[in-house]
């Protein structure tokens, strides 16, 4: 048996695996280092498939050698290699952070269980980022959801258990919706995999149950993704979860519901029947501009850092939705891009706020007065990813924009590029907010002793700040891959 | 050209270094301070070096990397980026000579923060001096905004928070607005952004859309103060002297220009703009500003303020003069941007020093000053000499030039407004001249003696205001390379 063949299949399962028996270990240590082993193990092998795929092109897997489209397949191309690498790439940098997060933030009995259900999470991510096939990409999406009620619950806060409650019935809506969706397609064409469904499909773009079942999977995707308006869930979710998982839903979550999104518009209803049949770009595009404006807006009246930056985040999807509005390889590329960069920047903030939580003890405005006094390098980094928030030239934001801009050149809509540099200045106003919080005003008396944060907790985040500065200025990574996914996306290029 | 290669990457990576150094020197003063004096010593040695190869017509350069594909961080030095660069780097050491004066006459906090920015801004404006296409000029353009923000919101304080706000607002705003649309409109229209003589953008667009993306460029680079987007010049003066002098007489101000003519010249070219009537919208906005700007100075009583709207007005004089579009009035654009600095910062100065030695800020204050501080004012008086254009400062030149432009050119409203604002600058200056010699000491002044300001920001004061003068005297090597400008060689 070759290992390499099987490294589609490993991908999923060494994390899934590791979820169990980190509950059976009942041991603190050991089942951090299990899940850890697993997660980098995953990262690795997200490497190698990237790497394949870049030389050979898509690679297909067939699981338990079932023939697709019988079988499962387990599908991987330029975009679901990208993504599996930003997952697996980000749960091995927030997993190290969490060991000592959570014994603040979490209580110890619950720690095996943690670990248990943020390896269940990862698995979840994972599969429906690597699967070809349409049920099995529903039932990855409850796994991970499942396991991201859970983890939001395990907050200290009592809020977190309404946040998480909240989430839970968002969510199974967004996945009863999902499955409607699919069932209709099942019923249609008498296949669940993705590529196949895609051939079938285009005989029939005018059959209603057809148009219904994108209805469905796209009102079921967007409140997983948090398309304005659908995105109640959010701000209390990321606010109350423990800091880790603040992070790693922010990085990860969403981008892998748009992942979900991008594969059912662009490989299962192909261009030909959504983007002509259905006023779908418009729609869109429409959501798009409400969510970067009244998110923006909104996040500039947060007193909690955590809920500020989660409405920036639903204005940051806004964006992404946006690059898929325009329907072309440039848009695509946008999108593509900024889920890369976006997950890395709110990543390495939701990290940085975990540190401020764990030196002053919250995150409100008028607790973090004069923070940069008492923790200079955690506020600088947090500054850092608010610039690229921004779009600033040198920080990773800059590029997406850059992007987005041109995509709207390219269709000649002026109003629309102004519309884009208008809402980040809105970014400018909430980032501004927490410098001169933190530079301006003079630290409470109580904060007298605090110190910068621990290694443990400044290595991962700086890590992911590093990466926002990163591929804010060596592009072949993101950019190179983005418009790889992007054209074979809308069939350009193989 | 390995030897011009590894010039113009060390002129734009020695200012960086140096942050470093004087970061590591935090704790001892003396030490921090010989770092910035060093290497602004260096840096001045770069560009010197850089010099004979350019007025030879050499343009040495160098392709960093590729931020996105096609789009490189490039550098590559003509006569203008040599004329700001040098501008730059020889009056970064005047400037810290002042600066320690002055952050120590004042006890001022968080002097390495301060020193550090310092080195970081003018890296930011080497990189802006020698960009080889506008994506790099943009990147550093932005970078300059943000570094600067500490220096002009130094003293912390509620005004300086507000200040701050203003600040960062319009540069932010006004460039994410029109200059990255206009950027990335270039872009997509030419393929290029490369700065190359006789423009890139002839035969791919004209009428509206020529003019829009003119209009998009000249408010985008809000440091040029064209108005309305002029109030984060006066809104930045709550920063120390120091920093206004340099900053907002020098690297941000003349940045903004120093960009403006570049567009013209070497995005649009000046034939292409010649022949759009799309585009004579420039020279009304800028002799607008140049008037107006000049009539609030003249009503300014805080002397920091005045200096800022004048500075405001006399931005609007390489605007204006670049978009006369005539080679004498291009000419003179350029030697504006070195006379106006000299004489400018040499004004600052002794407005800072007078703060230092009798913490005087407001023009009503200055009664017979000129008696305690002789040396300060009569630099005052040569910088002051130099603004309104009168020989024998280095004022006079540049005007000189740009005024013949504009008769050549036929564009006589435009030298009116020249004229008319000549005469509100002698209106503005004269009169602080005349108090500060010729008006008694006012009563009860005489119970606080002081003299001048401490030794190294009077040397500074004199170092500049020698060269304003000597600029009007020795004016050729600065003439050679703005010639370049309009006949290559």
């Amino acid at each position: 048996m070759n290992v390499a063949e099987h490294l589609p299949a490993l991908q999923i399962v060494l994390p899934l695996a590791s979820a169990p028996l980190a509950v059976l270990l009942r041991d603190r240590l050991a089942a951090f280092v299990l899940v850890l082993a697993a997660t980098w193990a995953a990262f690795a092998i997200s490497i190698l498939l990237w790497l394949q795929v870049g030389e050979t092109g898509p690679m297909s897997y067939a699981i338990g050698s079932w023939p697709p489209p019988w079988g499962i397949e387990y599908r991987v191309d330029a975009l679901s290699s990208l993504l599996l690498m930003l997952v697996s790439g980000i749960a091995a940098v927030v997993l190290p952070y969490s060991r000592s997060s959570i014994e603040r933030e979490i209580r110890p009995e619950k720690h095996t269980l943690f670990y248990a259900l943020f390896a269940l999470c990862l698995s979840g991510l994972l599969g429906i980022t690597i699967t070809g096939d349409a049920f099995n990409l529903f039932v990855f999406l409850e796994i991970s959801s499942l396991s991201s009620y859970a983890l939001i619950a395990l907050g200290k806060d009592r809020r977190s258990l309404t946040a998480s409650y909240q989430y839970l019935i968002m969510g199974t809506i967004g996945a009863t919706f999902i499955v409607i969706g699919v069932g209709l397609l099942y019923l249609k064409t008498g296949t669940l995999n993705l590529a196949d469904l895609g051939v079938r499909l285009q005989a029939m773009t005018s059959h209603r149950p057809v148009l219904a079942a994108l209805a469905f999977l796209t009102v079921g995707i967007s409140l997983k993704l948090a398309m304005f308006p659908l995105h109640q869930w959010l701000p209390n979710a990321y606010a109350y979860a423990p800091s880790a998982v603040s992070a790693f839903l922010a990085a990860t979550a969403t981008k892998v519901s748009v992942y979900a999104l991008l594969r059912f518009y662009f490989s299962v209803f192909g261009e030909t029947a959504i983007f002509q049949r259905l006023p779908m770009e418009d729609l869109m595009l429409v959501l798009a501009l409400a969510g970067m404006f009244v998110a923006s807006t909104v996040a500039i009246f947060q007193d909690n850092l955590k809920r500020l930056f989660a409405y920036s985040s639903v204005a940051q999807i806004g964006y992404i939705v946006l690059g898929i509005s325009f329907d072309s390889v440039t848009g695509l590329t946008a999108t593509i891009v900024h889920l890369v960069n976006h997950a890395v920047t709110k990543g390495g903030l939701f990290l940085l706020l975990g540190a401020v939580i764990a030196g002053i003890g919250g995150v409100t405005l008028a607790r973090a007065h004069g923070l940069a006094r008492v923790m200079p390098l955690t506020s600088f980094g947090i500054v850092l990813c608010g610039l690229s928030l921004i779009g600033v030239p040198g920080t990773a934001g800059f590029v997406s924009k850059w992007y987005l801009i041109l995509a709207a050149l390219e269709k000649g809509q002026w109003w629309l590029v102004f519309l884009i540099v208008l809402s980040s200045l809105l970014a400018v106003a909430y980032v501004w907010r927490f410098v001169e919080v933190a530079y301006f005003r003079a630290p409470r008396a109580d904060l007298a002793g605090v110190r910068e944060a621990p290694l443990a907790l400044a290595i991962p985040a700086w890590i992911l700040v590093g990466a926002t500065l990163w591929f804010g200025v060596d592009t072949s990574l993101t950019v190179g891959s983005a418009s790889r996914a992007a054209a074979q996306l809308l069939g350009v290029a193989p | 050209m390995i030897a011009g290669e590894a010039l113009v990457l060390a002129a734009f990576a020695l200012p960086a270094v140096g942050s470093v150094a004087i970061a590591l020197c935090g704790r001892r003063p003396q030490l921090r301070e010989t770092a910035t004096l060093a290497t602004a010593v260096l840096l001045l040695w770069c560009t010197l070096s850089l010099l004979p190869t350019v007025l030879a017509g050499g343009r040495p350069g160098v392709r960093l990397f590729e931020l996105l594909p096609g789009l490189a961080i490039a550098f590559s030095v003509e006569p203008l980026g040599m004329l700001f660069a040098l501008v730059a780097s020889a009056l970064w050491i005047v400037n810290s000579l002042y600066s320690i004066g002055y952050m120590r006459g004042n006890r001022e906090e968080h002097q390495t923060r301060f020193y550090v920015c310092f080195a970081l801004a003018i890296a930011a404006a080497i990189g802006i001096a020698f960009a080889a296409n506008v994506f790099t000029l943009f990147v550093f353009y932005e970078l300059l905004t943000l570094i600067t923000y500490p220096l002009v919101t130094h003293h912390g304080t509620d005004k300086a928070k507000a200040g701050g706000r203003i600040y960062l607002g319009l540069l932010i705003g006004t460039s994410m607005l029109f200059l990255l649309p206009a950027l990335v409109f270039t872009w997509h229209v030419a393929g290029t952004t490369d700065f190359t003589p006789g423009g890139i953008l002839q035969g791919r667009l004209s009428g509206f859309a020529l003019g829009g993306l003119l209009a998009l460029y000249m408010f985008g680079i809000g440091k040029a103060a064209l108005m309305p987007f002029h109030r984060w010049l006066p809104g930045a003066m709550v920063a120390p002297t120091p920093v206004s002098a340099l900053l907002h007489a020098v690297a941000v101000v003349k940045a903004g220009v120093f960009s403006v003519l570049k567009v013209i010249i070497y995005v649009f070219g000046t034939e292409t703009l010649a022949t759009e009537a799309s585009t004579d919208w420039l020279v009304v906005v800028a002799g607008f500003t140049i008037v107006a700007a000049s009539v609030v100075a003249l009503k300014a009583d805080n002397l920091k303020r005045r200096l800022a709207y004048s500075t405001i007005s006399q931005l609007s004089y390489v605007v204006l003069a670049a978009a006369i579009l005539a080679p004498l009035s291009v000419i003179g654009a350029a030697l504006h941007i070195v006379t106006h600095a000299v004489g400018k910062i040499t004004l600052f100065f002794a407005a800072g020093a007078i703060y230092t030695a009798a913490h005087k800020t407001e023009v009503s204050q200055l009664d017979g000053i000129g008696r305690r501080m002789p040396w300060t004012m009569s630099a005052f008086t040569i910088g002051a000499l130099s603004l309104i254009g009168i020989p024998p400062a280095a004022g006079f030149i540049s005007k000189w030039f740009i005024m013949s432009g504009a008769a050549a050119g036929g564009h006589f409203a435009a030298l009116a407004v020249l004229i008319v604002s000549t005469l509100l600058n002698a209106a503005y200056f004269l009169p602080i001249v005349y108090a500060a010699f010729f008006r008694p000491l006012p009563a009860g002044d005489e119970r606080q003696p002081h003299g001048e300001a401490p030794l190294s920001m009077v040397i500074a004061l004199m170092l500049t205001s020698t060269a304003t003068l000597s600029l009007f005297l020795f004016s050729s090597p600065l003439l050679q390379l703005a010639e370049q400008l309009v006949a290559p060689k």
